[in-house]
Formats: C-alpha cells, sequence, structure tokens
C-alpha cells in the first residue's frame, strides 16, 4: 500500500538526521510513539511530538526507556504502529523489551542514535559501540533486523524501511544511528505519499475460532490480530505454544524458538542490502557502515589515487550479517580493512566470514570524532604487496587481528 | 449393576469468563488470587461490560498469571511493567477498557515507578492488586509490603524494613479511586471493581490475600482458613480514613473500605483539550481512527 499522505511531508528539506527520522516515522504511518529524553536522540521525538497531532496520534513522554519500550507494544497491539529512540544508556534499559518484543512478534521500531560509551561516556558525542548489543543484548536466543542510515536522507528512508520490516516479519527494528548522523543537517527529499511504499501490518482474515495467533505461515511468520476485536487473544513472554497459551516444554522451546530465529535467518536474502564502491576489481575491500562509512569511501579514493584497487561495502542493513557476499569477496579479495568506532565489533563478524580466506584489519576508533581518512588509508597501505612479491606483514600491531 | 446418576452439574457462572482449556491453574490450595478472580468475573458481569473491549494486562508473579486464565484479550508482560503496557494500549485505543491485574511485588515493588507516573497522569486504568505481603512465584522473600517482624526466606530473623502502605501511596500519587478489602470481603471486592469499572481515570484496589505455602506458613499463621478469620476478625471498615493511617502492621488491625473516590480529568482529556485549545481545527485528536495501521 502507499503512505497516507497525513503524515507526509512531501517536498524538499533541510534536516538533520534526527528531524528526518521523526519524519520518517510519520510517513511510515507511524501514530504512536512513546520515549524519554537522552542526548542525542531527542530531537526525534521532539520533532514528532510536535507534527503528530496535526496527523492525529500521540507522542507520550513516560518515566523511563523501560517504560517507553513497553507502552509502544501496548500501543501496537491496540493497532498501531509505534516506535521508541534513545541512546546507549536508554538503550541498555530498553534490552528487557527488545526480549518481549521478539517473543511476543511485536512489530516495532527502536531507534538508538549512538554516542561514546559505556555508561554515560560521552553524551554529546557519536560511537558505534552498540551494534553488537543491539544484536546480542537482550537474553535468550533470538534475531532482530538493523539498519544503519549515514545521511539524513537515509535517516528518512530507513525509518520507513524500519517499519516495513518490522510489519513484514513481525520483528523488532533497530535503526542504528550515531550522534554525527543525528545531528548532520543536509538535503533531504521527502517524496509523494504516493510513490512511497508501506507495508501493512499482517491482519488474519480468518475468525476467531480459525485463528491461532502463533501459527505462522509459509515464511515462519504469523498473522496478527489487534486487541478489541473479539479474538481473545493471549500474549505471553513465557515460552508459549501456537495458541499462545505458555508451554513450559522442552518441545514447545524448541519449536518456538528455531522459528524466531530462521525467520530471520531463513529470509536473510531478501532483508540483507549492502552499498557497493568500486568492489569489482577491488584488491583491498573496506568494510565499513554509518557515518563511518562516509569517511571510509574518501579513504578509498585516496588509495584509487594512489593505484591501489580498494573499494567500499557498506551494510546498509547492519543485522543480519551480509555473510554471504563476505564469503564470496573473502574468495578474491585480498584483505578486508574494518574501521568503526569501537574496539573491534563487527570486524568479528567480517573475520567469520572471512574464515582465514583473507586477513581482516580492524581500524579502531574508541569514539568522540569521526576517523580521519588516512587512518583507514594508512590500514589500506600497509596491506601492499611489496615489490619482492612477498606478502607484508607489516600490519600494526594494535590494529592487526 | 450400579446405576449412573446422570445428574447435570449446575453452571458455574464464572465460567464463562475464564479460559477452562488452561485448567488446573497454577495456584496453591488455601491462596487467595482464585477469589479474586471470581469476583473479578462477577463485578464484570454485573457492570456488564463489552467483553470484546474488556483487556487485561498481568506482570509476572503469581498474580500476573491472572491474564493467562481470563477469556479475555490478555497481556502478561514483563516483571513491573504492566502499567506501562496497559497505558501503551488505552492511549492508542481509548475505547478499550484496560484492567491491570497483578501482585504488590510486580506493581509497588520493581514497578513502583511506573506505578506512581501512571496515577500522577491519571490514565484512564483499573489496577487490581493482590498483596500477599511476599514474592510468592520466587519462594517467598520480603517485600515492599511486608510487615515489620514478619520472616521471609530472606528475612529469617524478622522484617525490619518499612513496608509502603499501599493505599496512602496510590492517593498521593493522583488516584481518583482507592480502596481496600481483603479475599474474605469477596462481595465487597465485587462491588468494589464495579466502581473502578464506572469510574474513569486511574483506579487502585488493594486485594490483601492469603499466601498459605510460604507466608502463612513460615510466619505460623495456619493455613488460607486461618488467614479468613484473621480479615474477618480483624478489619474495620471505615469508609474515607485518612489514607495516611492505614499502613498495616504484622498481624495488626486491617483497615478496609473505600478510601478515595474523587473526579479528577484524565491524561487523554486534559491532552485533548489542551491541543485543541492551541491548535484549533488543526488538531486531528486521538483515536483507534487515527492511530491504527
Amino acid at each position: 500500500m502507499k503512505a497516507d499522505p497525513s503524515g507526509v511531508l512531501t517536498g524538499t528539506h533541510f534536516l538533520d538526521g534526527d528531524q528526518a527520522c521523526g519524519e520518517g516515522a510519520l510517513t511510515a504511518g507511524c501514530r504512536f510513539a512513546a520515549g524519554y529524553p537522552i542526548t542525542p536522540s531527542t530531537e526525534i521525538v521532539e520533532r514528532f511530538a510536535e507534527r503528530v497531532p496535526l496527523t492525529g496520534g500521540l507522542f507520550v513522554q513516560m518515566e523511563d526507556e523501560l517504560a517507553s519500550s513497553i507502552a509502544i507494544q501496548g500501543a501496537v497491539w491496540a493497532g498501531a504502529k509505534a516506535f521508541t529512540v534513545t541512546s546507549g544508556p536508554g538503550f541498555s534499559l530498553m534490552m528487557e523489551h527488545v526480549g518481549l518484543a521478539a517473543m511476543t512478534e511485536t512489530p516495532l521500531v527502536i531507534v538508538n542514535v549512538q554516542r561514546g560509551g559505556p555508561s554515560t561516556g560521552l553524551p554529546t558525542l557519536p560511537g558505534q559501540a552498540d551494534v553488537m548489543q543491539a544484536r546480542w543484548g537482550s537474553h535468550g536466543d533470538y534475531e532482530i533486523i538493523a539498519l544503519s542510515p549515514n545521511s539524513p536522507q537515509e535517516c528518512f528512508d530507513l525509518t520507513i524501511d524500519a517499519f516495513n520490516l518490522a510489519e513484514q516479519y513481525r520483528v523488532p527494528v533497530i535503526l542504528l544511528m550515531d550522534e554525527c548522523v543525528g545531528h548532520m543537517t543536509e538535503k533531504v527529499v521527502i517524496p509523494p505519499a504516493d510513490q512511497i511504499e508501506i507495508v501493512p501490518r499482517r491482519y488474519t482474515q480468518r475468525p476467531p475460532e480459525e485463528y491461532q495467533p502463533y501459527h505462522p505461515g509459509p515464511d515462519l511468520v504469523p498473522e496478527m490480530v489487534k486487541a478489541g476485536e473479539g479474538y481473545r487473544i493471549h500474549i505471553t513472554g513465557l515460552t508459549h505454544d501456537e495458541h499462545g497459551y505458555p508451554a513450559i516444554t522442552v518441545e514447545a522451546q524448541q519449536k518456538l524458538v528455531r522459528r524466531l530465529v530462521d525467520k530471520i535467518r531463513r529470509n536473510a536474502d531478501a532483508i540483507v542490502r549492502c552499498e557497493e564502491h568500486q568492489i569489482e576489481d577491488a584488491d583491498v575491500v573496506v568494510v565499513a557502515y554509518g557515518i563511518t562509512s562516509r569517511v571510509a569511501l574518501r579513504a578509498v579514493q585516496m588509495a584509487r589515487e594512489q593505484g591501489i584497487a580498494a573499494g567500499l561495502l557498506r551494510p546498509v542493513v547492519v543485522w543480519p550479517f551480509p555473510e554471504k557476499r563476505i564469503r564470496e569477496l573473502a574468495t578474491r579479495a585480498r584483505a578486508f580493512v574494518v574501521p568503526e568506532m569501537n574496539y573491534g565489533q563487527l570486524v568479528l563478524e567480517v573475520e567469520r566470514c572471512a574464515a582465514g580466506r583473507a586477513p581482516t584489519v580492524l581500524v579502531p576508533h574508541m569514539g568522540g570524532t569521526v576517523h580521519h581518512p588516512e587512518e583507514i588509508l594508512q590500514a589500506i597501505l600497509d596491506l601492499r604487496v611489496p615489490d619482492s612479491g612477498a606478502p607484508d606483514s607489516g600490519v600494526p600491531a594494535d590494529v592487526a587481528r | 449393576m450400579s446405576s449412573v446418576i446422570n445428574m447435570p452439574a449446575p453452571p458455574n457462572p464464572v465460567e464463562e469468563f475464564l479460559r477452562s482449556d488452561r485448567m488446573p491453574h497454577i495456584w496453591c490450595p488455601g491462596c487467595g488470587i482464585g477469589t479474586t478472580v471470581n469476583c473479578f468475573a462477577r463485578a464484570v458481569r454485573q457492570a456488564k461490560l463489552d467483553l470484546d473491549k474488556l483487556m487485561v494486562v498481568s506482570g509476572i508473579g503469581c498474580t500476573g498469571r491472572v491474564a493467562g486464565y481470563m477469556n479475555l484479550d490478555s497481556f502478561h508482560t514483563t516483571h513491573g511493567r504492566a502499567i506501562p503496557f496497559a497505558t501503551g494500549l488505552k492511549l492508542a485505543n481509548p475505547e478499550l477498557t484496560v484492567v491491570v491485574y497483578s501482585g504488590d511485588g510486580d506493581l509497588i515493588g520493581i514497578g513502583g515507578n511506573h506505578f506512581i507516573h501512571a496515577a500522577r497522569r491519571n490514565v484512564d486504568l483499573k489496577v487490581i492488586c493482590v498483596n500477599n505481603f511476599i514474592y510468592g512465584m520466587t519462594g517467598g522473600q520480603v517485600a515492599p509490603t511486608t510487615p515489620v517482624s514478619a520472616l521471609t526466606s530472606t528475612t529469617r530473623y524478622g522484617c525490619y524494613e518499612e513496608p509502603f502502605n499501599l493505599p496512602y501511596l496510590a492517593e498521593s500519587s493522583g488516584a481518583v479511586y482507592v480502596a481496600r478489602w481483603t479475599t474474605f470481603h469477596v462481595r465487597q471486592v465485587a462491588h468494589a471493581m464495579v466502581e473502578a469499572f464506572r469510574k474513569k481515570g486511574f483506579t487502585f484496589i488493594e486485594i490483601l490475600s492469603p499466601c498459605p505455602t510460604l507466608y502463612q506458613r513460615r510466619n505460623r499463621l495456619g493455613d488460607g482458613l486461618g488467614a479468613m478469620e484473621y480479615y474477618r476478625d480483624n478489619s474495620e471498615i471505615r469508609h474515607g480514613a485518612n489514607t495516611k493511617e492505614v499502613g498495616i502492621t504484622f498481624q495488626g488491625p486491617l483497615v478496609v473500605g473505600k478510601f478515595v473516590d474523587i473526579e479528577r480529568p484524565t491524561y487523554l482529556d486534559l491532552m485533548n483539550q489542551q491541543l485543541a485549545r492551541t491548535l484549533d481545527a488543526k488538531y486531528v485528536g486521538c483515536t483507534e481512527e487515527h492511530v491504527r495501521s
């Protein structure tokens, strides 16, 4: 279906990433947000709270992030599309309800505008150190989807995609922004509503007597209902059977957890998305995401100017990770260089998928500002094959993996 | 040859409200939670509520299991978070009647912050708190409601923490209706629930209830019946009592009754008024129609 025009501010705007994200949510049909203020994410809900009374719907400021991340789940079961936004410390509190949403298959979006951590860290400065937390932060086995925009335009576009993916797979979707992208102001084009594709909620057509809340379809995703329509659903965070009833058995656990994970794993090819620059002949593949990908692109250009066949692979969808693509590239690229604003997180995934076929070099940055392109360039240069033909082993010790 | 007596069992008046396919329930013999559910079903019937629009939201714990046994749209959420879940449910569809049904540890211990803020906002939620003075599901640890000197699995030498006085907490946080009864007072409990259903705003009913397995036994207070006798002999009905004075002491007198019944605009009333006043015709409003996906 197409976007509801009431929420779409069609036109060309000059917006920061946070504001663009707020507009993306309205465009996606989100009419309910709950949040607790935290730098550098707050502008998203400020924008949403200002605009939503004009489109129908509401923003409620909750007492903390625990409350925000579950108030939106109540709203979703009442029939709304809903989201909450936060940064690292609040994201940690929300982990409880990432798990609940995964377990109850409640479609929703959580935006994390990453700042430097751990703990209170660098409230006003960027980081990318929550990327593993986004994937693994709540207890138990589950899968989520995470997207990583690198511009205000993408903060708008990927927010819509996040809502669409949440509905398609009935999972919590995390938009992993960072302080730079959130506070960077650029041109943002919002198309007419009839050019924006929206995935509607997958409501069942079955009558209540034939409906089972957790009976999956062929893509392993069950159909949904909303509260108040006579289906008498029971929704629980306990391990449950297809009827939604608690089932504290080994069999029910096997069946449910496998499906919660497999519905993402088996559909990974449809979810994974990468942006690629000069990968075709790349000898050295730089893998970077979010704001770091923009610095990395400059480093790749500089390497090309020096005659080195460098390329950039940018996971737009960070989770599920583009495993297949990395495996393919590992068979023909000589090395991977992974700059990220942390001390080594997504590099572990690159290394896992490269599986020893190509060395993987981390270019870490503890956050607070972005890399210098020269730092990434240096890592590329260090991988040059000397004229003698023997591989260069001169990778700096502190970045070698 | 033996004859078969084929007498039809009399219909259970609350059966239509229960998920019979989930019986037997997990509650211990003598536990008061089932009694409160019986009262709830009778109150729902008496108030003639539209069952399709009636929601039960629970947290975690023994009382947290209530949602799973009610044949209604029901949500068994995370520990302490029933109120914020219910807040989202209610605000996104104001036509729903949203009941929060949980225990003292869930609502007031881990969920205390949500409790006071929902009361402050006056979100239209019907909060039913079954208070058994203890964390029952986990084996009887001290709770924020445990009376001083009571024995629990983590206060083997007697509790020395001052407990919350729940009606006082609810009133001072902004609840528009506050009552306390015990599971001995089944008619009054059901009546209070009917009153809460008819009231707009954040209502709070505390129901004192025995935990024979852990609280009664560890404190040598007898079984479920012993608790009923205690409730009968020590309850003093004082409607309109000053909630500051209704705190509970170990095996002391129990002040019960309806303490608070006031009018105050709800969160949605105030939001709609404020936005309509400021935005005039530009304010679209917030109903299920507006937020549905």
